[in-house]
């Protein structure tokens, strides 16, 4: 039910990639969907009841193994979140110069300029 | 605890499609905010205070790029002209790709079950049990992160660098001297 | 008056030492507690950012120039990657955890973990400065449209007042 929640999100983002005319929207599209990969990877990892995986003083090993949440996705969703912020500079930055070249956001006002 | 996560999850597929259908790109903008501190929200819930630390600051700094990019141009507003054949592409494209998707997370395990416990091989195990002993590290994401999967945040770092000099070699001060060229010549 | 009104920069004035003091500990600590070099980092962005915001570029250029980040950000990715190299001489494989191999110290001290507190540094030197070169590239380009004679928009890049 959860997974399935997630997914709607992630659909939402490909609808407004799919569609959407201007590039602003289009970055917020795929933030949209980049946002719902992040927290499908992190559900995967989730136990019931379980703690966060970071022991405390005078805690036993073997009950921190039987009670922690999955720590791998989220070392790996870490790096991704950074990462994402990179692609929007970058994403963002050809947003502004295509928006200087031709004086729109538009992509179909882009194409009529160029021909 | 799932309900929770459940209608944590509704409002921010609500601030997903409010930020996709309005028609003002800076309302748009914040709505994007909302979504991603939900999303911080629900981190902290899956117990993962590591990543909910990244992605509300990471969300700050995003809103602040958009905003700097959107704000100061004269257009905020758009059009909304949408070609029928498109979007009815789209439409069935989408519907393809969701009936795929339900068959495929119908597969998973039930939530609240890591694939750790059903594979006793996986190497998150030697993770958990070693963690401490093998790295010293009482975190163990950061023992993963900077330890056991160096190379990943090596190769972090070389994306972050690379995404730099594109948006250097893409805005350089050159390329807009020529665009002002340009202009005086029409001038 | 460049930049925002007073009250915010009265609060700047008083905030921005208390991020980047959070910011130091997220990094140095991010081996026992939650957080890390990432966060950390970009922490340590946002306390230079707050400062570009409320006051302006000039005064942000001044504690921290666009050639310094450029070269932090180089310093921080040289600094993980001997690290690394390091781990090949001492420990025998790339990205050897050697100091801990040497030396372990105490579990749940400061002085624990290795290398991991070292790379923390890097990392958080690297993804800082680099976010902050970001932010400045992208607040550098000011376009002006302006309508010209016959209607259509033109693009002026040009600075609105010449020096």
């Amino acid at each position: 039910m959860i997974y399935l929640l997630t997914f709607v999100l992630f659909s939402i983002g490909l609808y407004g990639v799919v569609t959407k005319k201007n590039t602003v929207k289009i970055v917020i599209s795929l933030v949209i969907m980049e946002y719902a990969v992040n927290l499908f990877l992190v559900l995967l990892g989730y136990r019931k009841g379980g703690i966060a995986p970071i022991m405390e003083k005078g805690q036993e090993i073997q009950e921190f193994a039987a009670a922690t949440v999955d720590p791998l996705p989220q070392a790996l969703v870490l790096t991704a979140i950074v990462i994402g912020l990179g692609v929007l500079a970058l994403m963002v930055s050809l947003c502004i110069r295509l928006y200087e070249k031709y004086g729109t956001f538009d992509i179909s006002e882009m194409k009529r300029l160029k021909g | 605890m799932v309900e929770m996560l459940g209608l944590l999850l509704i409002f921010m597929i609500i601030g997903a499609v409010i930020a996709i259908e309005t028609k003002n790109l800076l309302s748009s903008v914040i709505s994007v905010g909302a979504v991603g501190f939900g999303l911080s929200i629900a981190f902290l819930m899956l117990r993962a205070p590591d990543i909910a630390i990244t992605q509300v600051v990471v969300e700050v700094l995003c809103l602040v790029i958009l905003i700097r990019a959107t704000i100061s141009r004269d257009v905020t507003g758009i059009s909304c002209d949408r070609e029928f054949f498109a979007v009815v592409c789209a439409a069935v494209f989408l519907i393809a790709i969701f009936l795929f998707g339900i068959k495929a997370l119908l597969a998973l395990p039930e939530f609240g079950t890591p694939v750790m416990l059903l594979i006793k091989s996986a190497p998150t195990n030697t993770y958990i049990s070693e963690g401490l002993k093998q790295t010293g590290a009482a975190n163990i994401v950061s023992a993963i992160l900077l330890d056991y999967r160096a190379y990943d945040t090596l190769g972090e770092a070389t994306v972050l660098f690379t995404a730099i000099l594109g948006g250097l070699a893409i805005l350089r001060r050159k390329a807009k001297k020529e665009v002002t060229q340009i202009v005086e010549d029409k001038e | 008056m460049k930049g925002m009104t007073l009250i915010v920069k009265t609060v700047t004035r008083w905030v921005k030492g208390f991020i980047f003091l959070f910011g130091l500990y997220i990094i140095l600590f991010g081996h026992l507690t939650p957080g890390g070099g990432f966060a950390g980092g970009v922490i340590l962005a946002c306390s230079y950012i707050l400062l570009t915001l409320a006051y302006s570029k000039e005064v942000a250029h001044r504690s921290l120039s666009r050639a310094v980040a450029s070269e932090l950000d180089s310093v921080g990715a040289l600094i993980f990657l001997s690290i690394a190299l390091l781990g090949i001489y001492f420990g025998g494989g790339f990205f050897v955890n050697f100091i801990h191999r040497l030396s372990p110290g105490e579990p749940f001290r400061f002085l624990s973990a290795g290398i991991i507190p070292l790379c923390n540094v890097a990392i958080g030197i690297k993804v800082g400065s680099s976010l902050f070169m970001i932010f400045v590239i992208l607040s550098a380009m000011r376009v002006i449209v302006r309508k010209s004679d016959n209607g259509r928009e033109i693009i002026d890049n040009r600075r609105k007042h010449p020096r």
